[in-house]
């Protein structure tokens, strides 16, 4: 159980497929589109509720309850080896390899 | 009776919500037909660069250093012929209180907004211009909305956007995030509508005025440092505002740089597809918004968009995503720089390019971005791997976008494509005449030689053509 008042990420379906703007392309076409919010919880609820949220401007919002204190994933990446041949190159061209050691 | 929010019921109301929140009639410079008065309404809803050097150095944005990339010119002139290769210099702009030029933007924007007495500001970008809005809007107590297009329909978002979403926050913005598709101004209109909130569009008067202090400090610090004006002024080019506003800022200045607008290249690629959405690498400065936006200005969320490049820009080019990250990671190893790579577009440019000029000629950059995680060349390039992207060593222009990223196998490789700026002025007409639907009147004729920067001859000659 999540308690009213904790901080959480709701999704809803803002469109439907039939909804969605003539110029979209087919494959978005065939596809919701979706919001990802975050706010107060107002009532206390469960993964995979609808519930109700109170946004950090105050407004209400309705969707289903995805994550409580929800946090950033977004990182640096797995390791990219090109990237320290570019730099090994471009001194070598620019200062002389060996003879610069 | 409950409001008709359906796709075009929203749509309908577009005009309303629109002039509610945008602090400004732009009815007023309308003739009425294809041409509007832009100078009268730049004069009239913008701002004096006095007041905007005001507005902005009181909110922690402008005066960015220029620094000259001394081992980047080097190497462009051990690739050039002799006695090629011009100074390569870059503005600073990640020095902004946001991380890009973007700050300069907002900072007119948001002024705006708080002077005309609003409680809030709404935007819809998935670029740094939210950061931008978020960080003005907390200087000024005013409460901050930002819509972004994140994810696809497998709730993948692209790392950049996410970074951007998480500066939002931290400054203190609510952020909504939608999967992809045009529909984001549907939801960004019933945001408007409920909150009553002020449009800090990227696109109005107020926004593209700030802007005009960044192309007024180069001249004014070139000549200060170096006697003269930069030969050559490089700006990475999407909605056009970027470079509008810093050349209008160098002719208020006085100078007669040459004005060069770059994109990265991603032809093919759909941008309200859904499938495509996390096979491009670059969420902006690329020619999916550059392009159109060049050659149809008022495709913007304001009536009549301030920003509009092909009035200012002396040449269009273009150049590929393997270039950009090439060059990002030159920028931070050999000039001890380490930004964000959408912000390299027109460096990569300017590297080509030098090598084309005299010595003694000067060549600036005029913008850097913030980096961190996701925005950054290593995230994104790991994360076009994981979503199947190619990623090798070869020649740039077998380049396909969504399909593979072709790293330079060296930096002689790195070229330009110069795009192709009559028949992009060709277009523009067209569209305008699309668009409008009349017989075009003397009036709509000298606007749209303006709009193209040609003559009357020029526009009638394309008319007759078409």
């Amino acid at each position: 159980m999540i308690k009213k008042g904790e901080w959480v990420l709701i999704h809803r379906n803002v469109l439907e497929p039939s909804q969605r703007a003539p110029q979209v392309p087919e494959d978005t076409k065939n596809v919701p589109l979706e919001m990802w919010l975050k706010g107060y919880l107002q009532e206390d609820a469960n993964i995979g509720d609808e519930v109700t949220v109170l946004t950090r401007t105050k407004r209400i919002e309705k969707g289903t309850l995805l994550e409580v204190n929800p946090y950033y994933k977004h990182d640096f990446g797995t390791f990219v080896p090109e990237l320290l041949q570019i730099s090994d190159q471009v001194k070598e061209i620019l200062f002389g390899g060996a003879d610069n050691e | 009776m409950s409001k008709d929010m359906s796709y075009a019921g929203v749509m309908s109301r577009r005009p309303e919500i629109m002039k509610k929140a945008a602090g400004l009639d732009f009815s007023e410079f309308e003739s009425g037909s294809i041409a509007f008065d832009y100078e009268r309404m730049m004069r009239e809803a913008g701002f004096t660069i006095e007041e905007i050097q005001k507005i902005q150095s009181e909110h922690g944005v402008g005066n960015t250093p220029i620094i000259e990339l001394r081992n980047l010119t080097a190497l462009a002139r051990k690739l050039a012929p002799a006695g090629k290769g011009a100074r390569i210099f870059i503005k600073d702009e990640a020095s902004n209180a946001s991380g890009s030029f973007k700050a300069r933007r907002a900072s007119t924007a948001v002024y705006q907004a708080w002077k005309l007495g609003y409680k809030g500001v709404v935007t819809a970008t998935s670029g740094n211009y939210g950061a931008a809005v978020a960080s003005q809007a907390a200087m000024y107590g005013l409460k901050c909305i930002v819509v972004q297009e994140c994810y696809d329909s497998n709730g993948v978002g692209q790392p950049e956007i996410i970074e951007k979403a998480r500066k939002c926050e931290a400054l203190g913005a609510e952020v909504v995030q939608l999967s992809v598709g045009p529909e984001l101004f549907y939801s960004f209109l019933t945001i408007l509508e409920e909150t009553g909130y002020f449009n800090a569009s990227l696109y109005t008067p107020f926004a593209i005025a700030g802007v005009e202090t960044l192309g007024y400090e180069i001249a004014m610090q070139f000549r200060e440092k170096y006697g003269k004006d930069p030969d050559v002024v490089m700006c990475t080019n999407a909605g056009g505002g970027n470079l509008t506003g810093t050349a209008r800022g160098l002719r208020k200045a006085g100078a007669e740089s040459k004005v060069v607008a770059v994109s990265v290249d991603l032809s093919g690629l759909h941008m309200a597809s859904d499938n495509q959405f996390n096979k491009k690498s670059f969420t902006t400065g690329h020619t999916g918004f550059g392009m159109p936006f060049t050659t149809w200005p008022d495709r913007s969320d304001v009536p009549r968009s301030a920003a509009r490049p092909m009035r200012y820009m002396d040449k269009y080019v273009t150049v590929h995503e393997g270039e950009v990250f090439y060059m990002t990671e030159v920028l931070a190893c050999l000039e001890g720089l380490e930004k964000g790579p959408a912000g390299n577009t027109a460096l990569t440019a300017a590297f080509a390019m030098a090598q084309e000029l005299d010595q003694d000629q000067m060549i600036v950059v005029q913008e850097t971005e913030y980096t961190g995680a996701g925005k950054h060349v290593q995230p994104q390039l790991s994360f076009a791997r994981k979503n199947g992207i190619e990623i090798i060593f070869g020649d740039p222009k077998d380049e396909v976008p969504g399909k593979n990223i072709i790293l330079p196998s060296h930096p002689s490789m790195i070229k330009v494509n110069e795009a192709d700026l009559n028949h992009m002025r060709k277009s523009l007409i067209k569209n305008a005449l699309t668009n409008y639907n009349v017989t075009p009147n003397e009036a709509d004729i000298a606007f749209l030689a303006e709009e193209t920067n040609t003559d009357a001859e020029f526009v009638k000659g394309v008319i007759a053509s078409l």
